[in-house]
């Protein structure tokens, strides 16, 4: 049985997609067989994070339809063969997914993945409670400021209320908060809510903290998860978070400020 | 951020903590009415409306509250504050 993984927020640009694209690379390259699905139907966008944009043949609608198999739809990762990808249709039906078509296609999906990733789309339409019903851990994206903030806490509510497990009165789905986008030197300066701050607000445990990086728009230029760059802080700091769903523990890294040189302090960077 | 910034930013009021304050108030309301079922906005209004077929209220002389119980008890609490005659 595959572990069922939603990466939401609620609100927007806050890096669902670039987070989803990273971890479930960073769990195939620890040997977990993965698979990532785009639930943004209608606006694609995680074919092209993962550099596999010209491969698209089939689509998630497809194989709920029953127009193509999986085997047909999924995607094979260029640099890990234990990482498969399923592309968002470009239709614009919204009543495209239903939790019958979903769950049929998650519960064939568990049977030889390890791992499910859903990188759900914004909001709080149907695109984005089908990604977390099925889930049995969520990664709460958020970002260092406030409506990133509000909108988790409003798609925590969602998790503790619409999700399967909630309807069915399971084990609660696990969640989590994924910090991304800081930068710890305007968090000095008193200009930026701390990890410590956001902790506190959503009262959930840490997965991990990205810093603002330059890596990430190179990596999504390139269609290459940011995680694959292991010179990166982000591509590091995604590879932390990975270790820590996997139950590791791992200090944080990349919260504090850098130290700058002298030189750099008096003439700017 | 040069020598000159440092001085500058020291003196700056501490907007994060704006924000967190901001953040801890609605967070908080929010939650309130996590547990409330989808209807309630509406059949809030609507009960405002069949009031006032009768009775001149305002919106804020109406609050209605679902408030759970344990033992799957559930328990609608409405006020209403009549005008003066």
């Amino acid at each position: 049985m595959a572990q069922i993984i939603v990466v939401t927020s609620g609100k927007g640009g806050v890096g669902k997609t670039t987070s989803s694209a990273a971890i479930a690379t960073g769990l195939a390259l620890k040997g977990h067989k993965t698979v990532v699905i785009d639930f943004d139907i209608g606006l694609r966008n995680l074919d092209l994070i993962m550099g596999c944009e010209r491969r698209v043949v089939y689509d998630f609608v497809n194989v709920i339809n029953g127009e193509a198999n999986l085997n047909q739809a999924l995607i094979k990762d260029k640099r890990c063969d234990k990482l498969f990808v399923l592309p968002a249709s470009q239709t614009r039906d919204k009543d495209a997914l239903t939790k019958e078509g979903v769950g049929k296609v998650l519960e064939d999906l568990s049977k030889d993945f390890d791992y499910i990733l859903c990188d759900s789309p914004a909001g709080i339409e149907t695109g984005a409670m089908m990604a977390l019903y099925f889930a049995d851990t969520a990664i709460v994206t958020t970002n260092p400021e406030v409506s990133s903030v509000r909108d988790s806490d409003r798609i925590l509510g969602m998790l503790q209320s619409r999700s399967r497990r909630a309807e069915q009165s399971l084990e609660p789905v696990k969640e989590f908060l994924l910090l991304t986008r800081y930068a710890p030197n305007r968090v000095k300066t008193g200009e930026m809510l701390s990890v410590e701050d956001v902790k506190e607000i959503l009262a959930i445990p840490l997965l991990g903290v990205i810093p603002e990086s330059q890596s990430v728009l190179k990596a999504s230029n390139s269609g290459v998860p940011v995680i694959v760059d292991q010179q990166s802080d982000a591509g590091q700091a995604y590879s932390d978070a990975v270790a820590r769903l996997l139950g590791d523990e791992v200090p944080l890294r990349f919260v504090n400020e850098e130290k700058k040189g002298i030189l750099k302090r008096i003439f700017g960077s | 951020m040069s020598l000159l910034d440092y001085f500058k930013s020291s003196k700056k009021s501490n907007t994060a903590a704006t924000a967190k304050e901001r953040l801890q108030i609605i967070v908080a309301h929010q939650r309130s009415q996590r547990g409330d079922p989808d209807y309630l906005p509406m059949m809030k209004q609507e009960i405002i409306e069949v009031i006032r077929k009768y009775v001149h209220v305002e919106e804020e002389q109406v609050s209605v509250a679902m408030d759970q119980n344990d033992d799957n008890l559930s328990v609608l609490e409405l006020n209403i504050t009549l005008p003066d005659r």
